[in-house]
């Protein structure tokens, strides 16, 4: 840790002590904070141990951190508690919540808070990828923590044993199609034993939709969150394209694809190449016996992904005291110092361009390269879908691509009917 | 449906029916069979959890054996914490089942008093509106009380029940009304007849009523995923789903490992105990 | 009178505990839910507000609510009848002197025991696509690939399965401890009058068995519309909606839509399904069995 931030920390917390309104001998202000356990690996002890050393150096504040399950979990446990007036004073939720959390009332934006110059260049330095689906109504309403975004993962060996470049990822569409026609091999009965290419598609198909989406050029949701294109002629493009590759090309598994298996068919080499998370890094790289690539998604009309995963929220439920704690906890912990750790530590983005400058990124990135993929891709990023009401706005997107992948409706008529429920949801928000 | 406790088939007596020969072998091959397909899954969890991950998809029987997964499944969460929540929740709602089963079993069996065929029925309405249906009016309820992250929010909707109530009742109104007329003339209260006369009698359907309660709220999920948030409050069964869902894919060798944990108290009673079990459901005539 | 009086103040005492739990947590929930019904939902600074039947007007033009229905009358069939014959069958079985009988026993005994969420993860691995259980079986046959849960048409059966194999071995239990409470010179009288055996399992044994059936049935009908554990694991809902149960919607509708009306609208729908089948099932206690 970088001793010239402990002392801008501390002279910040002076700072803060010296607020007229804050009862220094008041006991400690208790700060609690969701957190959603959605990657593996010790991840709760990384955060106890940021909360242990954040104490350490704000003995005024107790932080104590609630984890709480995967996002869809979390931002239940979260409402349900703000319902009943008991929130957490900030959680980490979806980036794509924030419409949800605005309507409910109960997230206070972080402009109020951002007081000194420090503080502002502070707000500057995330990546602007990450800020889109931040703010809304020129209001920050959420802090970048633990940021994703989609990319494709490759098995060397197999493209060796296909006569293909290992070095060499897709570029474009045409390419993946092509690459995956020469991974997908079948045995003498004609089932096939290895897939080209998979993206998942249970439980949450729209964010990677989103990537085949975005280099179709289409954009899915305005960024007032209350009108959606599901059923732009790009968009339906895109559809076709995925269910082309499986039902037409048969290189992709037919039917619903499960997320939480795709990294295991990957290991298994069931599938040549995937698009999951880059929150996938390190287990990729830890449980994949051949050697592998990391790229940017492919490009249609342009390159194109998602960014996905949380942000911090604070509570307006909360007393002042205990927001000012928490946004003292979170300007602590988004440190391009701490960022870069948390990106090591967990295969996330690091939220600042700031953090890949850090001495420590930078020996990571030499050791690692693919690390830098995400980085490298997010100036192509757009923001994950967010709308009002967005849980049933996008599950009615899930739902059409579902349809679409199983059979059961062309791409355009999928496309057709979860625009018209999406219409019929979002028109009292206009 | 009688109560009564019935005598265990003596064993001197042989039943005409029961399969010889190659009938007997048919039937122990299909009834195996099936108790292999049955078994399936715990074997597979078996097999997951003592061998290293890249061998829970390939069943090789040379495959290295390896305890690594359980010390990987117990140090990634709170079992211990989750084992101690689980362990005070089924106690609470087993305890308070069944004081309040007791009372209001005596109530609708050996007392006579205006209402109680309406109140039983009213009872009997739970059997069908199971709490789990109402888990929207019922968190309402639990957050206004306050109560929510709490091991007394998870056990409350289930504290009366209509099914205990019920059972309790059909025993009690086979125990002899003279043995009940004989106490009170010796100047027993209501309640020391309950406790003296009744309730010893009807020991097996307590047993009984008591294991299936045990082994359902040890299991139960849906209410318990709502109500609980923190580690201090959350049962097994929500801690194994938050410790499995996670956004890099399934490791089934974990997952199996922290099933066998966290099932192997109910596993191990059970192999124990499972004569006593079905005599004790036979004797109390839940049948 | 007197007596009578005192009668009813102690048994309304005894009752008072148990009927306070019930009132608050199921008569209570119960009838809120059908006032909320007719409200709107809560958002906030919006306040609810009275709108009559409009919630039923949207649930009766809502698809996933019909999938819904339908998916839930698909497990109900596909679980009630086959998870009744099976634990008969478990029982008759385990009731002979068979081979092994203790640990076939338990092996039919062993999924009440796991805990559903737990063990739906390794469901998922028996169907999981390539390497699955079930494919890795069926390939040595030489059969074909199939997606089970990633398949329209496949996944609910899948479901239905695990929703059998969970709940027989429960139901063989109370079959069991029935068959053993058969007095054995039923069966002798039988033999002697030359029943076959098939006759005397018709004739003798299956009516008396008829309570426990009776009993056992009312279970696995609640089961049907209660067990939704493993759908959170296998497929939450999905293919586009193939497996959303009706309990599971309201799950999503009140707790991540926060649509706490439209939930509420459900829950009546829920409640009156169950109401229906329980004064069914009750007329027909009361013709068949003695009960009282």
């Amino acid at each position: 840790m970088d001793r010239r931030d402990v002392l801008s920390g501390a002279a910040a917390l002076a700072g803060a002590l010296a607020l007229p309104g804050m009862a220094r001998a008041q006991a400690a202000t208790e700060v609690s904070f969701f957190y959603p356990v959605a990657v593996g690996g010790p991840i709760t002890k990384l955060i106890d141990t940021y909360a242990a050393d954040f104490e350490k150096e704000n003995p005024a504040i107790k932080l104590k951190p609630i984890y709480a399950g995967t996002y869809q979990e979390t931002i239940v446990k979260a409402l349900t508690a703000h319902k009943s007036g008991t929130p957490p004073v900030t959680s980490v939720l979806l980036s794509t919540d924030m419409f949800t959390l605005i309507d409910e009332d109960a997230i206070v934006p972080f402009d109020s808070f951002v007081k000194t110059e420090d503080d502002k260049k502070w707000l500057a330095g995330f990546f602007p990828a990450f800020m889109e689906n931040s703010q809304a109504g020129g209001k920050t309403w959420g802090i970048p923590f633990q940021r994703s975004t989609v990319v494709l993962y490759w098995n060397k060996e197999l493209f060796k044993e296909a006569g293909l470049d290992p070095e060499k990822a897709p570029a474009n569409w045409t390419e993946l199609l092509d690459f995956a026609q020469k991974l997908t091999k079948k045995d003498a009965a004609g089932n096939v034993t290895q897939w080209g290419v998979q993206i998942p598609s249970s439980g949450f198909p729209y964010w990677l939709f989103q990537g085949l989406s975005t280099q179709a050029g289409a954009i899915l949701a305005n960024a007032a969150g209350n009108t959606t294109n599901y059923a732009d002629p790009a968009v339906i493009e895109a559809l076709q394209y995925w269910v082309d590759l499986a039902q037409k090309h048969k290189v992709h598994p037919p039917g619903i694809v499960e997320w939480g298996t795709t990294p295991k068919d990957f290991f298994e080499r069931k599938v040549a190449m995937m698009w999951t998370t880059t929150g996938n890094l390190t287990n990729v790289r830890s449980n994949a016996k051949f050697p592998f690539g990391v790229a940017m998604l492919p490009a249609g009309k342009r390159r194109g992904s998602p960014t996905g995963g949380g942000n911090f929220y604070l509570s307006k439920k909360a007393t002042p005291a205990q927001q000012e704690a928490a946004f003292k906890f979170i300007r602590w912990i988004t440190t391009p110092e701490r960022a870069a750790q948390w990106g090591i530590d967990t295969g996330y983005v690091a939220v600042s361009p700031a953090a890949y400058e850090t001495p420590a990124m930078k020996a990571y990135a030499a050791d690692f390269p693919p690390a830098l993929v995400a980085r490298d891709q997010l100036p192509h990023a757009v923001a994950e879908l967010s709308t009002h009401e967005n849980q049933r706005v996008t599950k009615a997107l899930n739902d059409g691509l579902q349809a679409a992948l199983t059979g059961t409706k062309t791409p355009q008529k999928a496309l057709e009917d979860a625009q018209a429920e999406a219409e019929r949801i979002l028109k009292p928000y206009r | 449906m009688s109560a009564a406790p019935r005598p265990v088939a003596v064993a001197t007596h042989s039943d005409p029916y029961a399969p010889r020969g190659l009938s007997l072998t048919l039937e122990s091959a299909g009834a195996i069979l099936l108790a292999l397909i049955w078994v399936l899954p715990l074997a597979y969890a078996v097999w997951a959890a003592i061998h290293p991950a890249e061998y829970t998809t390939r069943f090789v029987l040379t495959a290295p054996l390896t305890l690594d997964n359980f010390t990987r499944a117990w140090a990634a969460a709170p079992f211990a914490r989750y084992f101690l929540n689980t362990f005070i929740l089924v106690t609470m709602i087993l305890a308070c089942q069944l004081v309040l089963g007791t009372l209001a079993a005596y109530a609708l069996a050996r007392q006579d008093f205006w209402g109680r065929d309406v109140a039983f029925a009213l009872i009997l309405a739970q059997l069908m509106i199971m709490p789990d249906a109402l888990i929207v009016e019922n968190y309402r309820t639990l957050s206004r009380l306050g109560l929510i992250d709490t091991i007394p929010a998870i056990a409350l909707p289930y504290i009366a029940s209509a099914f205990g109530i019920f059972l309790l009742r059909q025993t009690f109104k086979t125990v002899p009304k003279e043995l009940d007329d004989a106490a009170r003339v010796e100047g027993a209260s209501p309640l020391q007849v309950l406790m003296k006369v009744y309730v010893p009698l009807a020991k097996p359907t307590y047993i009984a009523y008591g294991l299936v309660s045990v082994s359902y709220h040890w299991n139960n999920f849906l209410w318990p995923l709502l109500v609980t948030n923190s580690v201090e409050s959350r049962p097994l069964t929500v801690g194994l789903q938050v410790f499995s869902s996670s956004d890099q894919g399934i490791d089934w060798a974990v997952i199996c490992a922290a099933t066998l944990m966290t099932s192997a108290p109910l596993l191990i009673g059970f192999l124990l105990f499972q004569r006593q079990f079905v005599q004790s459901f036979m004797r109390a005539g839940i049948k | 009178m007197t007596n009578r009086a005192t009668a009813t103040i102690h048994g309304w005492l005894l009752l008072l505990p148990a009927m306070a739990c019930l009132a608050l947590f199921t008569h209570w929930p119960a009838v809120a839910s059908l006032v909320e019904s007719f409200y709107s939902t809560p958002r906030g600074r919006r306040p609810a507000r009275f709108v009559g039947a409009e919630n039923y007007q949207q649930m009766l033009a809502d698809p996933i609510f019909w999938k819904a229905m339908s998916n839930n009358l698909w497990f109900a069939l596909g679980t009630i009848p086959t998870s009744i014959a099976l634990a008969l069958l478990m029982a008759v079985w385990v009731n002979d002197k068979i081979v092994g009988r203790t640990w076939v026993r338990m092996a039919f005994f062993t999924p009440t025991i796991l805990p559903m969420i737990a063990v739906a993860n390794i469901w998922l691995f028996f169907f999981t696509p390539q390497y699955g259980l079930l494919e890795q079986i069926i390939h040595a046959f030489g059969g074909r690939n199939t997606n089970w849960l990633g398949s329209q048409d496949t996944a609910l059966y899948a479901v239905t399965v695990v929703a059998i194999w969970k709940e027989a071995g429960f139901f063989m239990i109370f079959y069991l401890a029935a068959l053993q409470a058969i007095p054995l010179n039923l069966g002798e009288a039988a033999a002697i009058e030359g029943a076959s055996r098939w006759t005397y399992f018709r004739r003798v044994q299956f009516p008396l068995l008829m309570p426990t059936t009776l009993f056992v049935l009312i279970n696995a009908v609640i089961n049907a519309f209660r067990m939704v554990d493993h759908i959170f694991v296998m497929t939450r809902g999905g293919p586009d909606n193939a497996t959303t149960l009706l309990l599971f919607y309201i799950y999503q509708v009140g707790f991540s839509f926060w649509d706490t009306a439209y939930a509420a609208t459900l829950t009546c729908v829920l409640l009156a399904l169950l109401a229906i089948v329980a004064f069914v099932q009750y007329g027909f206690l009361e013709r068949r069995t003695h009960y009282r």
